[in-house]
């Protein structure tokens, strides 16, 4: 315990945001995160990519724990993460996740879908919120759709007001779970080129994705995950033309065939 | 052919029921309510408890509880719920029988509303840093509530019809009246007609009325 407070104060100084040391997670018997070490800096874009299965969804959903952890230790900007109640809720207001299957809060309109977490978490006013709702909305151009329900919009316009309503909490971190697997092809380049330019603008980002485009124009680092472990980790460049272990090899020559 | 009907309380009786419907739907509903948040609560003993309750009481007709309430609450532990005449004990515990058995389904119908309502939904709202409490009140619960009316349209066009039960311990609503009648008049037909033709009246709006207002607040996913 006591080398992890140390280590803390190393992490605030080299400016990492997000580190995971040692850390298993099971399911049953299945042991799903087996000995995960992984550090994030702030401002960086990490994509993780991997076979289905491998525990990529379960590593994101640790990192706000909406997935408990068995063993090891998981910090954000230096704070390890709190077991539960009023502390685990404002973290996970600092860590904004983007679900594949967008989950907007059905029963909301879409902009009461961006103010709902500024006013019952954040405890801004409904003006203001609405303020900054109208401004990220804009951002990720659905402005127009401001009044309408989840239902009424594509999917498109769905994931990227779900990534509206992140950022509105102004998180310190955004985790993205396949955020256009569930899309229609015509779709995907909308989100991703939102997702773009938050990279752009220097959000720390979590990205799981298979989409190679995105990571070779985003990303700083390619995470490899087979397995529940960390298999590999490179440059994007380094990671498709140039991949060393054999499972990303493999995992690589059958995404390229299809 | 009409004329014998002015020698009986016809109105009266099924102001009776209606009051009988009433004070059941607000009381199971409440009831129901919570039970439904016991089911899906995190405490093990409230789980076991609703669990235990709800498969309990569904499957007790509900002539033995109403009967139960007559002859086991009043006549044998001696329990009048504060009232003095015969009439109305008889009335309040045809209530409270009528509360016990529905509720059991109205915990069911708001389950099934909570069970309509994707995980994702609860993630999103968690993710956003809301408490159990905003989660469930902010989130869950009013899509959950969308979901049942429906379900509790049936449940309550069940309890307006089961109120005829309260016969049996001697209310005197509708059906207690269609019993006096058919003794004393020769018109079997025409009588019970009525008595069908005034239920009809009661719940054929009911269930187009929630019809309508569970379209209306339908969640669109
Ligand atoms: N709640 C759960 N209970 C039991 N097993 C689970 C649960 N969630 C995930 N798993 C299992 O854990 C393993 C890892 O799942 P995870 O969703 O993290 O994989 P993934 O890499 O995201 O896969 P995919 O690419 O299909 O999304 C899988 O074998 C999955 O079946
Ligand atoms: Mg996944």
């Amino acid at each position: 315990m006591t080398e992890v407070s140390v280590a803390k104060e190393d992490e605030a100084a080299t400016g990492d945001l997000v580190v995971l040391k040692s850390v298993n997670k099971h399911f049953g018997a299945l042991h799903v995160l087996q000995d995960i070490d992984l550090t994030i800096a702030r401002g960086e874009v990490v994509v993780v990519i991997g076979p289905s299965g491998s525990g990529k969804s379960t590593l994101c959903r640790t990192i706000n724990r909406l997935e408990t952890i068995d063993s090891g230790s998981i910090t954000i900007d230096g704070k390890p993460l709190p077991a539960e109640g009023k502390a685990l809720a404002k973290l996970r207001a600092d860590v904004g996740m983007v679900f594949q299957s967008f989950n907007l809060f059905a029963h909301k309109t879409v902009l009461e879908n961006v103010t709902l977490g500024q006013v019952k978490v954040r405890k801004k006013d409904k003006k203001e919120a609405e303020e900054r709702a109208r401004a990220l909305l804009d951002r990720v151009g659905v402005a127009a759709q401001a009044d309408k329900y989840p239902a009424q919009l594509s999917g498109g316009q769905q994931q990227r007001v779900a990534i509206a309503r992140a950022l509105a909490m102004e998180p310190k971190v955004m985790l993205f779970d396949e955020p256009t697997s569930a899309l229609d092809p015509e779709m995907i380049n909308e989100v991703l080129e939102v997702m773009q330019q938050l990279a752009r603008d220097g959000m720390t980002m979590i990205v799981v994705t298979h989409e190679m485009g995105f990571a070779r124009s985003a990303a700083n680092r390619v995470v490899f995950m087979a397995d529940g472990r960390i298999v590999e980790q490179a440059t994007p460049d380094q990671f498709f033309s140039n991949p060393r272990s054999d499972r990303a090899k493999d995992f690589l020559s059958k995404i390229l065939h299809h | 052919m009409f004329d014998f009907l002015e020698d009986y309380d016809l109105l009266g009786a099924f102001w009776t029921t209606v009051q009988l419907a009433v004070l059941s739907a607000v009381g199971s509903l409440i009831w129901g309510t919570l039970l439904a948040a016991m089911r899906v609560g995190p405490v093990p003993l409230m789980r076991g408890f609703g669990t235990a309750y709800v498969n309990i009481v569904r499957n007790i007709p509900l002539t033995v509880i109403i009967l139960f309430t007559s002859l086991g609450l009043n006549q044998t532990l001696g329990i009048s719920l504060g009232a003095d005449d015969f009439e109305t004990i008889n009335f309040r515990l045809a209530v409270l029988g009528l509360v016990a058995y529905t509720s059991a389904f109205v915990c069911e119908a708001l389950r099934s509303g909570i069970n309509t309502v994707p995980v994702g939904q609860a993630e999103a709202a968690r993710a956003l840093g809301l408490s159990f409490n905003q989660v469930l009140g902010l989130v869950v619960l009013p899509q959950a509530f969308r979901s049942s009316v429906g379900p509790l349209a049936n449940v309550l066009i069940a309890l307006i019809k089961n109120t005829t039960v309260a016969a049996a311990i001697g209310v005197a609503e509708a059906a207690l009246l269609m019993k006096e009648m058919i003794e004393n008049e020769a018109q079997l037909l025409l009588i019970s007609g009525i008595i069908a033709f005034g239920f009809v009246v009661l719940t054929l709006p009911t269930g187009l009325f929630l019809g309508w207002v569970g379209k209306k607040v339908a969640v669109k996913r």
